[in-house]
């Protein structure tokens, strides 16, 4: 299944929703955020005034905070998103010649997205998998003990 | 012939290894051989080197058999597991393995044994005794006993947990928070993420008497979401301690209260500083807030505010269940009880060990470690995550202890070992401690936020060979004002992988040489 299906078109009373639902949280805002990218796959823009109203703040504090973290994408990612651990413990075992050989597969560097729409790769710090490096997340799917050439399976995968 | 019980764990490190592929197998083998069995999802023993790990019930205990890939799965059928017949992967004994006979399993006593979520199997673990004694204590005694343990922040400061405690309690309030930091982003480190992925009740019965001590009703757990897992099964741990009454209106039909909330972070590094972290629960962008007034006075929502680490709030129970004596009696020094240590990176037997302080980090990478998982000589380990210490193995006497590595100019932190072997370039990685100081810095301080910039600039000019005796002068004189004058642990402590890597391992820094040499 195409990840990308799973998401909606964007639609202002739907955002609304979700705000009003959540807004009864002590610090509702970052609920709301994930509870959009869950649902549209990213923090449309439009959505921002949106949430600003429902939670009398100003539309600065919400892209303040959108702008902030990593999570909150403003664009629409790949169909499928490969997030590949860049930190010290997966450096240790040769997480550079991972990216390597996946950015050849794939066509694209890091932090890209295909033109076909169909992949983003994006760096990722720390998955909690150390102990089994280097290791990355595909679509949700954790993997570990990747190396040059088993990595190649999750090229296929995403190309099928 | 009675049903077998067959344990694999579901901990995410087994899941990133195969083992949902491995269940499915067993199942689909079990049923075509007519075998009567029963799996259980269980959380990881820590020998991660051996996920997926297969183990069965048996009269003499439980025989594992690891790691295992599905296709292996019909040949240890073949070799009659469910008996606990000999096979390759075979490992014997599960509990009587050196990695486990070794410990001194405290925190992570059920880790590993229990279906994470069956509340059956954490009373029938000891689970809920901490809770139960804590009921028939006053608020002042929980701290007392927590303070006699000798209990210090696990999340990497070493702040005596029963003092921040105390604090909370005695600041005049409406409302008091718990608030457990679960934002476990050092590379390296995985202890909360296996305890709540686990045994997460363990940490809800920490939280709960951390609210009963200091008069809080309310508590969150801020887990960040590059742990889905741990974020599904703790919600789902909440949900059914509520229905059970260990949380909610009425805490074991006490009349006390307690409600707890889990919150997913959305990827900033910074938010496991806690103010930072308190600003990201606000709602807020996840910047530092200056001290004082301290979280404990002043924090959630302006409310006294404790913050405390998964591995803090999950010794908890065992030092109420115990007693503050037994629980100090372990360890050395000023580092009393056990620490959950993790071996990581590029090393032979990666995993979880929990023990006493004072163990060497020789014996720790060395021996129970077994070296480097690509059979080259170890060259560095850098020890507390993307801000510690990288540690030549001239210091590998060093004990873990937070004084003794504090005096060698490092710091134990959350616990993560990661290992180094001897193609390792130090000047690289002090390249890329700055360059992460720079993506995740929240910007708020100047030292921390231009000076990462820079920081990599000259590293960059270091790396080409260009004027390198200038820029290393350069370079010791930003870590200086880094370490003097940003306003948290992110700049403050950038400097310290930065400069551990320039003093221990001068000769990576040196290219002007080697590009003369190659002249």
């Amino acid at each position: 299944m195409l990840v990308q299906e799973r998401y909606r078109e964007f639609d202002p009373a739907e955002v609304r929703a979700v705000a009003m639902e959540l807004k009864g949280l002590e610090g509702p805002l970052l609920p709301i955020l994930h509870a959009l990218v869950d649902r549209f796959g990213h923090v449309d823009r439009r959505a921002v005034p949106i949430v600003a109203e429902v939670l009398n703040l100003s539309r600065a504090d919400v892209h303040g905070v959108v702008t902030f973290y990593h999570d909150f994408r403003q664009e629409p990612a790949g169909r499928h998103v490969i997030k590949l651990c860049q930190a010290e413990a997966c450096q240790s075992m040769g997480s550079d010649r991972v990216l390597a050989a996946l950015e050849t597969a794939l066509g694209i560097r890091m932090g890209e997205t295909s033109p076909d729409g169909r992949v983003t790769l994006e760096p990722v710090y720390c998955l909690g998998l150390c102990a089994s490096a280097p290791s990355a997340m595909l679509d949700g799917e954790l993997h570990a003990r990747l190396d040059p050439v088993n990595v190649l399976a999750l090229a296929q995968e995403v190309a099928a | 012939m009675s049903r077998v019980r067959v344990f694999i764990p579901q901990d995410a490190a087994a899941l990133a290894v195969g083992a949902g592929q491995v269940v499915a197998r067993i199942r689909a083998e079990a049923l075509t051989r007519g075998l009567d069995i029963e799996i259980v999802r269980n959380g990881s023993r820590g020998m991660l080197w051996l996920e997926p790990l297969v183990e069965v019930e048996l009269p003499q205990g439980r025989v594992g058999y690891g790691p295992m890939t599905a296709a292996e799965i019909p040949s240890l059928f073949d070799a009659g597991f469910l008996q606990g017949g000999s096979h390759p992967r075979g490992i014997g004994l599960v509990a009587d393995h050196p990695w486990l006979t070794c410990q001194q399993r405290l925190t992570f006593a059920r880790c590993g044994l229990t279906a994470p979520l069956s509340l059956d199997d954490y009373r029938a673990h000891g689970g809920l005794a901490g809770l139960a004694k804590a009921l028939q204590m006053a608020p002042a005694a929980i701290i007392e006993e927590v303070t006699r343990s000798g209990l210090r922040g696990r999340g990497g400061a070493g702040f005596p947990t029963g003092i921040k405690w105390r604090t909370a309690a005695q600041t005049e309030a409406d409302q008091r928070y718990i608030v457990c930091n679960a934002d476990e982003g050092d590379s390296g480190t995985f202890a909360d993420r296996m305890i709540m992925e686990g045994d997460p009740y363990l940490l809800i019965e920490g939280m709960v008497i951390a609210g009963l001590a200091v008069g809080a009703t309310k508590g969150f757990v801020y887990i960040r979401s590059e742990y889905p897992h741990a974020f599904k099964t703790f919600v789902e741990a909440i949900r059914i301690a509520e229905a059970a009454g260990i949380l909610g209106d009425d805490i074991l039909g006490s009349g006390r209260v307690f409600h707890l909330e889990a919150r997913l972070g959305a990827g900033a590094y910074i938010c496991g500083e806690e103010t930072s972290l308190l600003d990201s629960l606000e709602g807020k962008r996840g910047t530092v807030r200056k001290k004082p007034p301290l979280p404990a006075i002043q924090g959630l929502f302006g409310r006294p505010t404790i913050i405390n680490n998964v591995l803090s709030l999950t010794a908890v129970p065992t030092i109420l269940a115990m007693g503050g004596d037994f629980y100090q009696e372990f360890g050395m020094g000023r580092s009393r009880g056990t620490m959950p240590i993790q071996l990581a990176g590029n090393i032979k037997h990666g995993g979880l060990i929990e023990r006493a302080f004072g163990l060497t980090l020789g014996e720790l990478v060395e021996d129970l470690g077994g070296g480097t998982r690509t059979g080259r000589p170890i060259r560095a380990v850098q020890v507390g995550g993307p801000l510690g210490a990288y540690w030549p193995t001239s210091l590998f006497d060093t004990p873990f202890d937070y004084e003794a590595f504090a005096a060698r100019g490092g710091m134990i932190g959350h616990g993560g070992i990661v290992v180094f072997d001897d193609t390792v370039d130090l000047a690289k990685q002090a390249r890329f401690a700055l360059e992460f100081c720079a993506i995740e810095s929240c910007g708020k301080c100047t030292p921390c936020r231009i000076g990462s910039t820079r920081g990599v600039e000259v590293m960059d000019r270091i790396l080409a060979g260009q004027d390198v005796v200038h820029q290393i002068n350069l370079l010791q004189d930003l870590a200086e004002v880094m370490r003097d004058g940003s306003l948290c642990a992110l700049g403050g402590l950038t400097p310290m992988p930065v400069m551990s890597a320039l003093t221990h391992f001068p000769e990576d820094f040196d290219r002007a040489q080697s590009a003369q040499a190659a002249e």
